[in-house]
């Protein structure tokens, strides 16, 4: 599978072994050195998805991160060194899908890239109901009373899994296995974060959900009418 | 913090490490068993039994006595108080009860006296030939006595005439005639003059305190008796009036000194409340409050001292927090500067590795080595960065609802491989229900984690056995191998960083010597406990106890940290395996 890449990172050796690694696989790479040239290397390489390192000169990763998400839905995946939740939970809150802590395998690095690009593929013509949204699967788009709300593909697949099963709860290590692609997964702090960004869009009042529920002590489920 | 020998049954200790310690490798010996406790379990201090309401008000005045010290001072100033007026009153009113009865008795003998002369002078005249004469003279002689009157107040007189048990009042046998006692008369014809105190009826049927004074009179006729009743109701009214005038002023003053101890003990007591509320505030965080400096007195002087302190404090605690941030700052930048270049490495060396089937004998190994290390490399770093941010207290807890029988689950998926390698077996029990605590699932799953990998790596290849049980305060796990267990002592030290049982054994499974430590600041973080148990021979346990709900203080275990001893079933399946691994 092809596919472009625009790795944002100031250290010149990682992203050259980045490069090494995504060509390996088949991705056309593609770098900037800094967050303040990031934004137009964006709009001229058009990449499928984006590397972003969150500590940058210039404009902070967070900032690139969140110009990005401004005006594309493209996937973003973060490289941090940083573990703490206060810094995962900003970034992942600034428009990023998923994130890889520093120093990762090089096979970690591509499942995750590979995850991400694997959305949106083969699916069948279906239809789904989730609240009072109408979702159509294979053309990607969610409304409520005719009116589209706009998603990226993350809190798509998120919604959709959700809506498939109506009845099931999702703890939240499923949901990381079915829409992030994570086996053993630990991190439920993606989910909660991007629960929470697919709420502020889908949600009339996101303080009272009526669209994604929360089953205390479990997880999620869809609500129904 | 060590206490070998405490609560221990046979040749066991128990020893409490202090959070500071962690860290854990051991190595077999033949020596009693230890346990170490992180920190000591508290025994449940809660009143056994159901205290009645009526219990609890004594109880409440008594808290509120140990706990007021102007209730005291107030109390003590009363009680002292009436002591010494009641000591006082008692001997005023005795005195002065004394003082009337003693005038009154003198002013009696003396008309008493007056009036044996007056009958005397009366008799002597009479012509003892004619006894008509006698009578007579009797009757005018008391009628005279009678009216005579004198110093002693208002009185009676009784005159008796004849001898011994035969003698007859003279005015007849009346109410006043037998007022008077007979031990009274007995002395008098004895030929004695004397007085005596008596509650007697004087004619109108009201008992009357009266002072009776009684002397025989001399004559050659017959004998003669002559008694002078005082009523003392007069005087028992004036001592009535001064009695309550001085229990009332008694009263009064025993208010006046209580009010008065009250008052200063308010006013020395207000100070110290002040700077205990002023500590309080400043415990809880609120480090620019200070105490009103009035004048110059002692409490100012005590306001002044204390402010000193709780400035000097002040300055401390923003000298150490900003040292902590600067420490989490370093670590931090330190954590990004060390981790970039690794990621590098990393990736370089997972490339080698992957090639390195193409490449010659010599270097294909140097692959191998460089790929191992820089896994070492990568934990090591990882778990010290760990550690300097709780030195730092930049640890922070991320606590959710979570089901620990699913997270033990998940780590017993995760670390199935590493046992499947050392060919350890991991038995899992867990209840039937699910054992919800607001903890921080990552944290858990790291103590977990690295108790599995600890005990798989001690424990010979022998089954690991872990528990998950809770109850409505705490949850625990249990983490048992059947190793070669701890040497006395051991137990205390498997906390403490870097340190190994056995500088000789092989590093095994390429743990960092951190993983306990970090385990125990996890469990410490929770508001949990970490603790172990081992027996040279037979192994070791680890319980990670947590608190139900965020916050909450721990007060027991869910799970013993001793192990039960072994049923029939596991003891075979030890055996079993035993036998399969000397094989």
């Amino acid at each position: 599978m092809t596919g472009r890449v625009l790795v944002v990172d100031d250290d010149p050796a990682l992203a050259e072994m980045l490069g090494i690694v995504l060509r390996a696989e088949g991705y056309e790479p593609s770098f900037v050195g800094d967050g303040i040239r990031a934004l137009s290397a964006f709009r001229d390489v058009r990449p499928d998805l984006v590397l972003l390192d969150l500590m940058l000169p210039g404009a902070s990763g967070i900032d690139v991160c969140r110009a990005i998400r401004a005006e594309s839905v493209v996937p973003i995946v973060m490289l941090t060194a940083k573990t703490d939740t206060v810094d995962v939970v900003l970034g992942l809150e600034s428009g990023a899908d998923d994130y890889v802590v520093k120093p990762f395998k090089p096979k970690e690095l591509v499942a995750r890239v590979r995850a991400q690009l694997r959305r949106g593929e083969s699916e069948q013509p279906e239809s789904l109901s989730i609240g009072d949204l109408v979702i159509d699967v294979p053309g990607h788009l969610v409304a409520r009373d005719a009116e589209p709300i706009a998603l990226t593909p993350l809190e798509f697949d998120l919604l959709v899994a959700l809506a498939r099963k109506p009845r099931q709860v999702f703890s939240r290590e499923a949901l990381l296995e079915q829409v992030w692609g994570y086996r053993h997964a630990a991190d439920t702090r993606l989910v909660n974060v991007h629960v929470q960004r697919l709420r502020s869009k889908v949600e009339l009042d996101p303080e009272n959900p009526t669209v994604v529920l929360t089953v205390r002590g479990v997880g999620y489920r869809a609500g129904s009418r | 913090m060590q206490d070998p020998g405490a609560g221990s049954v046979s040749p066991s200790s128990i020893a409490s490490t202090p959070p500071e310690r962690s860290g854990r490798r051991r190595a077999g010996s033949v020596s009693p068993s230890s346990i170490a406790s992180t920190p000591p379990e508290r025994s449940g201090r809660r009143r056994a039994g159901s205290l009645s309401r009526l219990r609890a008000v004594p109880g409440k005045l008594r808290r509120h006595w140990r706990r007021s010290l102007q209730l005291r001072v107030t109390v003590t100033t009363v009680l002292l108080c009436g002591v010494v007026v009641l000591v006082i009153g008692l001997i005023l009113l005795t005195q002065i009860r004394d003082q009337i009865l003693g005038v009154k008795t003198t002013a009696a003998i003396a008309q008493s006296t007056n009036g044996i002369r007056y009958a005397q002078s009366q008799l002597a005249a009479v012509d003892p030939i004619n006894g008509d004469d006698v009578r007579t003279t009797l009757d005018r002689t008391r009628l005279q006595l009678t009216e005579r009157g004198g110093p002693a107040g208002s009185f009676y007189v009784v005159m008796f005439t004849g001898a011994g048990e035969e003698a007859i009042p003279v005015a007849g046998l009346n109410a006043l005639a037998l007022s008077v006692p007979e031990t009274l008369r007995a002395e008098v014809r004895n030929g004695v003059q004397s007085y005596q105190l008596a509650t007697v009826d004087l004619g109108n049927g009201v008992p009357v305190t009266t002072l009776l004074v009684g002397s025989p009179i001399p004559s050659s006729i017959d004998d003669f008796e002559l008694y002078y009743l005082f009523p003392l109701d007069q005087e028992q009214t004036s001592l009535a009036l001064i009695q309550g005038t001085v229990v009332l002023s008694g009263l009064a003053l025993v208010l006046l000194v209580g009010a008065i101890g009250a008052a200063v003990a308010r006013h020395l007591v207000r100070p110290v409340r002040a700077a205990a509320r002023t500590a309080e505030r400043l415990a809880s965080g609120r480090l620019e409050d200070r105490m009103q400096v009035r004048g110059e007195d002692d409490m100012a002087v005590l306001a002044t001292s204390f402010n000193d302190m709780a400035a000097s404090l002040q300055l401390q605690i923003r000298q150490l927090e900003q040292l902590s941030r600067l420490q989490q700052r370093f670590t931090s930048d330190v954590s990004h500067e060390l981790r970039t270049p690794l990621t590098t490495v990393r990736m370089a060396a997972d490339l080698l590795y992957a090639a390195r089937e193409d490449f010659p004998a010599a270097v294909a190994r140097s692959t191998e080595l460089l790929q191992a290390e820089v896994n070492r490399f990568e934990a090591l770093l990882n778990d010290l960065l760990e550690i300097s941010r709780y030195d730092a207290g930049a640890a922070v807890l991320d606590a959710e609802t979570t089901d620990l029988r699913k997270l033990v689950d998940r780590v017993c998926v995760a670390t199935h491989p590493v046992a499947a390698r050392q060919g350890s077996e991991l038995i899992v029990a867990v209840g039937g229900r699910a054992v919800l605590a607001e903890v921080d699932p990552r944290r858990v799953e790291r103590i977990v984690r690295n108790l599995i990998v600890n005990a798989v790596e001690h424990g010979e290849g022998l089954p690991v056995e872990i528990a998950v049980a809770g109850d409505d305060n705490a949850a625990a796990i249990t983490v048992r191998d059947h190793g070669i267990g701890l040497k006395p002592g051991e137990a205390a030290q498997v906390f403490s960083r870097f340190w190994r049982a056995d500088p000789s054994r092989s590093k095994g499974l390429g743990g960092t010597g951190l993983g306990l430590s970090i385990s125990l600041e996890d469990a410490h973080l929770h508001g949990g406990w970490l603790q172990a148990w081992g027996e040279p021979g037979d192994g070791a346990q680890f319980r990670l106890t947590l608190p139900i709900r965020a916050g909450m203080e721990l007060t027991h275990s869910p799970l013993p940290l001793v192990p039960e001893p072994r049923t029939p079933a596991t003891t075979a399946a030890v055996h079993a395996a035993q036998e399969a691994g000397r094989r």
